[in-house]
């Protein structure tokens, strides 16, 4: 049996190789990215890709979650006699933190999960061996390109979630609480600042960057066959989710100061 | 250029702290076609991975065309990967690519030439593996047997000096296994390319070579003719032809 001791340098060298390879993988992905060709073609497919693969899921949990979010606050502001105030409560927590949030960790599910398959397929069947043999370079055809779009996408998709959240929001307002769409809609114009919009959408370039890295390193460094590939995928979705949630701590501390 | 085209000196290879290469010296002489033998587990498919650079070595040399491979990086790489084709032991193919695109890809790679004239490459490689008319298929379409010569046709793709073979029987019924034999003594006449077969099948490998090379515990204990090897009085040569070393 191993000692304590030696079990925790263990686990305290394999987060720190962990660390230390997606940040390798980060820097060869910016590195190859800024140098031509620019593979517009690829990563035009990617967004696409990811976005169509993304946009059902993120919609109706974006849909629900206004929904839910407005009888929530509809309950707790009744108590104070702010119903009107509706509104503002949807689209303030959306726009800042639900709606980034909840796109970030659905694509980290839908998205992540797989290009971790994607590229951990490739490598157990040596297809990134073939690629590196035949003279290309894998971080550049497989990488960039789905990190790129990730990045692109997500910010895309952030707004149609807020949108829909913000008209699930008004679905409740009108039909359970007779708060008219003109006065929500008045509020929430008035309420909102570019500062709350332009804050939420920041966040998810970051978000972005993490799911499609982690994607890609799980993907890049998978052991082990079709075992591995699983592994691989659900690696991505918990290191992702976590991280997702553990910037966006971070980033709105840096966010409400600017 | 006089002397071997490869030249392997003391070469190791560990892995998470199991040494699979220890001290693996090997000199293939250009236009040969040399079958480096082992049974499973001996890093066949290693040194074939430290020959095409795909990993580095702990320790050692290896020297293609008298340069010395070890110290070159990714980038470095790629002028010595234009002169090596490697036909993977699954073949490897893209799935996301045709048969056609994928025996296009390292062309595609390395050279810039008109649509029409990779397309006529493309055609001529894979008729050389005798698969005419499957350049629109998938590789989910293809059987075990075609995924292997298309992969032989992708490998050969930019007339290589040099084909690396990584168990290119493995895994197929014996009128394929056959067929891809038949294809690597052919492709050796036809394109005079130096060639490395890693297999653990004796028979494929009296088949297409007249070198033989025996990998064991990581060192080539013996290299030379099939006469050579079935006269040979090494116990691990014996044992490997009376098959006891399990593969």
């Amino acid at each position: 049996m191993k000692k304590p001791i030696s079990l925790i340098t263990q686990r305290i060298e394999s987060v720190l190789t962990y660390v230390g390879g997606v940040s390798k993988l980060l820097f060869e992905a910016i590195y190859y990215g800024i140098r031509p060709p620019y593979q517009l073609g690829l990563i035009i497919q990617e967004i696409e890709s990811i976005g169509i693969q993304s946009l059902t899921v993120v919609n109706v949990i974006a849909l629900f979650t206004g929904m839910v979010l407005a009888l929530q606050t509809a309950a707790a502001l009744s108590r104070f006699g702010a119903k009107g105030f509706i509104g503002v409560v949807v689209a303030l927590s959306l726009l800042r933190e639900i709606g980034p949030v909840f796109t970030g960790i659905m694509v980290a599910g839908r998205v992540g999960s797989g290009i971790a398959a994607e590229i951990g397929s490739m490598k157990v069947t040596e297809q990134i061996d073939a690629i590196r043999v035949m003279g290309a370079n894998s971080v550049k055809r497989l990488v960039v390109p789905k990190l790129i779009a990730t990045i692109v996408a997500l910010p895309l998709l952030t707004v149609v979630a807020d949108i829909l959240g913000i008209v699930g929001g008004l679905l409740i307002s009108v039909m359970e609480f007779q708060v008219t769409s003109y006065y929500y809609f008045t509020t929430i114009l008035e309420k909102i600042s570019f500062q709350d919009v332009a804050s939420g959408i920041g966040k998810t370039f970051f978000f972005g960057l993490i799911i499609a890295v982690i994607g890609c390193y799980e993907g890049m460094t998978t052991k082990g066959g079709t075992v591995g590939v699983g592994r691989a995928t659900t690696s991505t979705v918990v290191v992702s989710s976590i991280l997702i949630l553990v910037t966006d701590f971070f980033l709105t501390k840096i966010f409400l100061v600017l | 250029m006089k002397g071997p085209i490869i030249e392997i000196r003391d070469l190791q290879k560990s892995y998470e702290g199991l040494q699979v290469l220890t001290g693996v010296d090997l000199g293939i002489q250009r236009g040969e076609t040399i079958t480096i033998l082992g049974g499973s587990g001996t890093g066949k498919s290693v040194l074939l991975k430290l020959i095409s650079g795909l990993e580095k070595p702990d320790e050692g040399t290896i020297r293609i065309n008298k340069k010395d491979i070890i110290p070159l990086t990714e980038q470095e790489l790629v002028p010595l990967r234009r002169k090596i084709g490697m036909l993977f032991q699954g073949a490897a193919l893209f799935d996301s690519l045709s048969a056609g695109e994928n025996v296009a890809y390292p062309i595609r790679e390395h050279f810039r030439m008109p649509e029409e004239e990779i397309q006529r490459i493309v055609r001529e490689k894979l008729r050389l593996v005798g698969l005419d008319g499957v350049e629109e298929k998938m590789p989910a379409e293809l059987s075990g047997g075609m995924k292997k010569r298309v992969g032989l046709a992708r490998a050969i793709a930019i007339d290589p000096e040099i084909i690396l073979y990584d168990e290119p029987t493995t895994g197929l019924d014996p009128a394929n296994t056959q067929r891809i034999n038949q294809l690597i003594v052919e492709l050796q006449r036809i394109l005079k390319v130096t060639s490395i077969v890693v297999t653990h099948d004796l028979d494929s490998a009296y088949a297409v070579t007249d070198r033989l090379a025996l990998l064991h515990k990581g060192q080539i204990v013996m290299t030379g003719t099939k006469e050579e090897f079935e006269a040979s009085a090494i116990q691990e040569v014996q044992d490997f032809i009376a098959k006891k070393i399990v593969d």
